[in-house]
């Protein structure tokens, strides 16, 4: 077994990527979890005797892994998952941050959580049950967030034989499925995370497959996306302006670019005001760049001074948003009050918040066969539907097939300020890239 | 079928950030965003090392203009003197404003009682939630990372606290996108820890990238200290060694900054921030499981005292 030796100088130009685990409690997640945390030298001693101890106490023989990332009071007492929790491990190569998502059925929610801002998302399959109801419901979600890698585990091939057939036939059933939703990236591995077959070392069982281990792939995968076929967003977040003896005249935009690149130069256009000017310059943090690209932290100065605030978005002068008050959109329901038509609302999309009224709720989906349910009237905790919303103000809002970024929104509940409902705009699921019939041409799909 | 993904190698595309760019620039963006959306943040400021990194970091996020918060210190009465010189320093070279919450006050004032085992990590509690009702902070930063204790990982960015101040991590609002939900009602504050996903490490790495100053006690010196209950203590007015505690002198740094009641030092031979960073690299040890005795109180220590209010 490779043990990874973690040295700086190697560490120091690695990449970053997050990435989110699904599945249901007995399909093995936590032995994967803790195997790649584990024989990526990222659980510590000291982490390790803690579990051990607590298992101990328990009248248990052998430590139990979950200890490792159950962290709160009740999820020990109980044994489960309630919460999503970050883990954090690395190798020579790259660093993670994984989310690591219950596998219940009810917490959705949790899943949904997890996926919206992971690029790449590890469905478990029992290989014994293959691809199960539960197993379509992450699919679905994990192509509803456009999580732009999926991974399908097929684990427990050890209980299988390590049979070649078991594992093309459950691979062909979910690429197909997953393809038809959209997922524009699938890759499926034979695993044993017990056994350790295929997920740090390639297996010596099954000579017959010749792709990565799931480490492997996670450290390989490409992280950051086309920054030509992005259409460029920023939303300012905060005005500098030091009005000090030294910068007198300085006022730039801060935010975090949510997608595609802006150059010095470029002529742009202030939404919703629709006024335009030219970048003068940019400034990243401190150093002044000619470009600068998502998601980087930055200020950008405009040639002409012109009204902008919190809450505007700079776009491309010839590739801006549409501004609009009529929202349409796929949610999760997050909160455990409900959503109902008439309701009042606060949306918050990128740095903006404003006012808003649900107008409709023309469908609910079931996640087990995607089938709709029409005009459901509200929705309620971990639901999954179709949305029409009215907002106070117009918004520049891109579908979020086109942006994760600023395709997103909340809906926020005014009077106690809790977090309802995650928002999606645009159509649910993504045509599939290749195939006979596109995934939006059936109706099934359209909910 | 089996399908194989076209991979290539990540670092081979120009556009990819490096994962400490990749942390920084969530890290400003959440400073931003608290900027924007409140009316008194505050920074806690223990001049440890993750509050060293936050207050870079916020210089950065605002730069050319100042800090448009001001800092506050819970002080404990038994800090190192080296982290209060560094403490007053950094804040006149930036031009801050420094609150300070006394704990020795509040024992002095008959309001907090001396623990038996002379820790007062617990006792900064009260100070520290009576210091943010006074003062109406209505977001307050912490250096808490997700990698240093369980409760922790399960911590939001953006963590609302009642007007006790307490956690409640069964209604933690789920936290989307980089879409942070600040709303609170009047009393309510926010604690809000920018650098949630970063690690031990990851901090140690950016300290010496931007050649950031820490307090002399991170690197390896020669120390008088004593040993209780398996830890390295400095010796000192707060109330050691007792009786059958020798005092020796090793050589020795800190992995955290706290009181110094409960905060242990590590044999250490590392005197630059690169051999501080082999040092981490190599350790099997946590930074808290070494070095921290108020973590070890009980099973779920970490979570039964922020559930009370503390960060």
């Amino acid at each position: 077994m490779t043990t990874f030796t973690r040295h700086a100088e190697q560490l120091s130009t690695t990449t970053l990527l997050r990435f989110a685990t699904a599945g249901s409690v007995d399909d093995g997640k936590s032995t994967l979890v803790g195997r790649l945390l584990h024989d990526s030298k990222s659980v510590l001693t000291d982490q390790l005797e803690a579990v051990e101890h607590a298992s101990r106490n328990r009248g248990q023989e052998a430590p139990d892994l979950a200890l490792l990332t159950d962290g709160l009071r009740a999820e020990r007492e109980q044994g489960i998952t309630i919460d999503v929790a970050y883990r954090y491990f690395a190798t020579p190569r790259r660093r993670f941050i994984l989310a690591d998502t219950p596998g219940h059925v009810q917490y959705t929610r949790n899943m949904v959580t997890g996926a919206s801002t992971a690029e790449l998302a590890v469905v478990l399959v029992d290989a014994r049950n293959g691809v199960v109801e539960q197993t379509r419901r992450h699919a679905a979600v994990a192509a509803l967030l456009r999580v732009p890698h999926v991974v399908l585990a097929v684990n427990k091939m050890d209980l299988v034989d390590y049979a070649e057939p078991v594992f093309a036939a459950i691979a062909e059933e979910f690429t197909a499925y997953a393809a038809s939703l959209g997922v524009p990236e699938i890759t499926a591995i034979p695993i044993s995370a017990l056994a350790g077959d295929n997920v740090v070392e390639p297996s010596a069982h099954m000579d017959w497959y010749g792709g990565p281990t799931v480490l492997e792939h996670l450290e390989t995968v490409p992280v950051s996306h086309d920054l030509t076929a992005c259409h460029a967003r920023f939303p300012v977040q905060y005005v500098i302006r030091p009005q000090t003896a030294e910068h007198p005249d300085y006022r730039g935009y801060a935010g975090q670019i949510a997608a595609g690149a802006f150059r010095v130069g470029e002529a742009v256009t202030v939404l919703p005001s629709g006024r335009t000017s030219t970048i003068a310059g940019i400034d990243a943090l401190g150093e002044s760049v000619d470009i600068a690209w998502a998601p980087q932290s930055v200020t950008i100065r405009l040639a002409d001074d012109i009204d902008v605030s919190r809450g505007d978005l700079i776009a491309p002068a010839d590739d801006a948003p549409a501004v609009t008050q009529d929202v349409e959109a796929t949610v999760c329901h997050v909160a455990d009050q409900p959503l109902a038509v008439g309701q009042r609302v606060l949306l918050k999309h990128t740095t903006r918040t404003v006012k808003a009224i649900v107008k409709d709720i023309p469908s609910r989906l079931t996640l087990d066969d995607l089938s709709q349910h029409p005009a459901p009237g509200r929705l309620v905790a971990n639901d999954i539907g179709r949305v029409v919303v009215r907002t106070a103000e117009p918004l520049a809002l891109d579908a979020y097939a086109d942006s994760r970024r600023t395709g997103s929104f909340l809906l926020i509940d005014p009077a106690d300020g809790t977090t309802l409902t995650a928002g999606m705009a645009g159509q649910a699921f993504a045509a599939a890239a290749t195939g006979e019939e596109a995934a939006t041409d059936d109706p099934e799909w359209d909910f | 079928m089996t399908t194989v993904a076209t991979v290539s190698e990540g670092t081979d595309n120009p556009y990819a950030l490096s994962h400490l760019d990749s942390l920084e620039s969530e890290a400003v963006h959440i400073f931003r965003e608290v900027a924007g959306e409140f009316e008194r943040p505050v920074i806690l400021f223990s001049g440890g090392k993750d509050s060293i990194l936050m207050l870079h970091l916020a210089l950065k996020a605002f730069a050319p203009a100042p800090v448009p918060f001001a800092l506050l210190h819970v002080d404990t009465g038994h800090n190192f003197p080296e982290v209060l010189e560094y403490r007053d320093r950094t804040v006149a070279e930036h031009g801050l404003r420094l609150h300070v919450a006394s704990v020795q006050e509040y024992i002095d004032a008959g309001k907090l009682r001396e623990r038996p085992d002379g820790t007062r990590n617990p006792l900064q509690t009260v100070p520290l939630t009576e210091a943010i009702q006074q003062h109406r902070f209505d977001a307050v930063f912490g250096g808490g990372r997700r990698d240093e204790e369980k409760a922790r990982a399960k911590e939001r960015v953006f963590s609302l606290r009642d007007e006790f101040s307490q956690w409640d991590p069964r209604r933690q609002r789920p936290e989307l996108w980089q879409l942070y939900n600040g709303r609170h009602a009047p009393g309510e504050h926010v604690r809000v820890f920018p650098i949630s996903n970063w690690t031990e490490l990851d901090v140690w790495q950016y300290i010496e990238r931007e050649g950031i100053e820490l307090p002399e006690i991170y690197f390896a010196h020669e120390r008088e200290v004593f040993n209780r209950s398996g830890m390295w203590l400095t010796a000192g007015d707060w109330g050691g060694p007792k009786e059958g505690e020798r005092v020796e002198t090793r050589q020795v740094r800190y992995r955290t900054v706290g009181d110094m009641s409960c905060t242990g030092a590590v044999d250490s031979d590392a005197t630059t921030l690169a051999a501080v960073i082999t040092e981490i690299a190599a350790s099997r040890l946590t930074e808290r499981g070494a070095t921290r005795a108020d973590d070890k109180m009980s099973e779920a220590a970490m979570e039964d005292r922020k559930r009370e209010g503390y960060f």
